[in-house]
């Protein structure tokens, strides 16, 4: 999977877990959490919905890593870079 | 309990917020009742197939954003409609409430089935790896869900709580918020009930184990109380919750008054996981009635718990021979004839459903009565076609549970 890639599974995830929210503005660089209504558990969904859909397994001392789209891409990358977009 | 009352300890209705199968508010649901429209249709479910059920369509969005059902239960769901509803229903200045004098008493039948069965399913394809189990499941099954997510949607602060109490739960809600207002805990209780149990596939099952799941082959005719073709219960959802208010309050901002709460009583069979108990029946109406100072031949219109099982049907209709044997008065209907058992809901839906009698002076019926069972003849049942009243004034409504739980709620016109 692609940056790119990895990027739209990423805004899969968000579309199902923040429906009522419009993701077409999201900026890269700043914090999901600043620019969306997620709390803990939805951040937590986003963990989930990884592990369900690719078996990625993020360890819990990782989760500051998933901050923004540009940082969760970047840490995904390595981990994604031979898994099929779904 | 009016005897001798004061305004701060007589508890009136000044509000229903309610979805059931045929009716999404008073006035929907009332209009099926008297025009005999059940809401009972064809329903599927997993590892069942095809079966019947009451399935309600209120609209979800109506309270909630998509987030929150994503989030929330479908039992929370109906909450926050049916106490929404009720809201506005009451006509009252909710923006500026203390809601920390606000209560919300829930009753349910059964509550976290849903989502257990879900994560179980979706568990299995994950070989059953508990890694995937999700972390929404203990805020979802948490016995207080339901009322905790009226709660939440409402921004209420005041005390909230479920009252598992089986089928008897409705009234159960209503009596534990007329009780809180009598005690102050709160200033305006959000009392009833709901059901979501037509999404857990373990109900029908377990009623069909039982020998007690009805079926049919027309969904409208599958729910027949008191007929000898009965086969069972069609399970339901739904919900009612009541804004309830002490009389001095509702008058003070001259509220509109549905009815007081007359008198209540709850008791146990202590005899039975399941099969129900005429004796402790007719004691709990007889507590009720005492309680409200009232003689059976005062109750113009029982509304029964009756769920079209031989052995629910007969056992409560040899209480109410108990009860209101001599009563030339009393008429009898019955409501899961139209929608099935909502269970948590049922018995708060079945007195809303009635209290517009006050009113139109109208008993509605029990419909799906074509071979009436000789042990339900009952002098007073309202078979198939409404009856029109003189006059209505006083309501006194069945609901039975479970584990031998009991409930009666006897509403006067005001």
């Amino acid at each position: 999977m692609t940056p790119a890639e990895i990027k739209e599974v990423i805004l899969d995830i968000l579309e199902d877990i923040a429906p009522d929210e419009d993701l077409s503005g999201l900026k890269e660089d700043v914090p999901l959490r600043e620019q969306l209504e997620l709390d803990s558990m939805d951040f937590l969904d986003i963990v989930m919905e990884l592990r369900k859909r690719y078996r990625v397994q993020i360890p819990e001392d990782d989760y500051v890593e998933l901050s923004t789209m540009q940082s969760t891409v970047k840490y995904l990358a390595p981990l994604m870079k031979d898994l099929q977009k779904a | 309990m009016i005897a001798g009352m004061s305004e701060r300890d007589r508890i009136v209705i000044t509000g229903i917020g309610l979805t059931a199968p045929n009716g999404n508010n008073l006035g929907e649901f009332r209009e099926s009742l008297l025009s005999g429209r059940s809401g009972v249709t064809p329903y599927e479910i997993r590892y069942i197939g095809a079966t019947v059920a009451g399935v309600c369509h209120f609209d979800e969005l109506r309270y909630q954003k998509r987030k929150d059902l994503r989030r929330g239960t479908r039992a929370g769901s109906v909450g926050i409609y049916c106490a929404s509803e009720a809201i506005a229903d009451a006509g009252l200045d909710w923006a500026n409430i203390d809601k920390s004098m606000v209560g919300v008493y829930v009753g349910v039948t059964e509550h976290g089935n849903v989502e257990t069965e879900n994560e179980i399913y979706e568990l299995k394809g994950f070989d059953y790896d508990t890694k995937f189990w999700s972390h929404h499941h203990n805020p979802r099954t948490v016995a207080n869900n339901p009322a905790g997510e009226v709660s939440l949607g409402l921004g209420i602060t005041g005390p909230h709580y479920t009252i598992g109490a089986a089928c008897a739960a409705g009234n159960a809600g209503i009596i534990q918020g007329a009780q809180m207002l009598r005690l102050g805990e709160c200033d305006l209780a959000l009392a009833g009930g709901v059901s979501e149990s037509i999404h857990t596939f373990g109900i029908f099952a377990s009623f069909k184990s039982q020998g007690a799941l009805a079926s049919h082959a027309d969904a409208c005719r599958a729910s027949r109380p008191f007929d000898l073709d009965r086969n069972g219960i069609v399970v339901s959802e739904g919900g009612c919750l009541y804004a309830l208010e002490r009389l001095s309050d509702a008058k003070a901002r001259g509220a509109k008054l549905y009815g007081e709460i007359a008198g209540y009583a709850m008791n146990s069979d202590a005899s039975d996981f399941v099969l129900p108990n005429a004796d402790r029946q007719a004691e709990c109406m007889n507590l009720a009635l005492r309680r409200a100072h009232m003689a059976a031949e005062d109750v113009d219109i029982v509304s029964t718990h009756a769920t079209g099982t031989e052995s629910g049907d007969t056992q409560e209709c040899a209480a109410l021979r108990r009860v209101f044997g001599d009563s030339q008065n009393t008429l009898f209907n019955n409501s899961k004839s139209f929608i099935g058992h909502t269970m948590g809901a049922a018995g708060a839906l079945e007195l809303g459903g009635n209290l517009p009698a006050f009113s139109d002076r109208v008993c509605h019926a029990t419909i799906n009565v074509d071979r009436l069972d000789p042990q339900c003849a009952l002098d007073g049942l309202v078979i198939n076609e409404p009856r029109e009243r003189r006059r209505v004034d006083v309501i006194l409504n069945n609901s039975f549970g479970m584990l031998g739980i009991n409930s009666v709620v006897i509403v006067k016109r005001i």
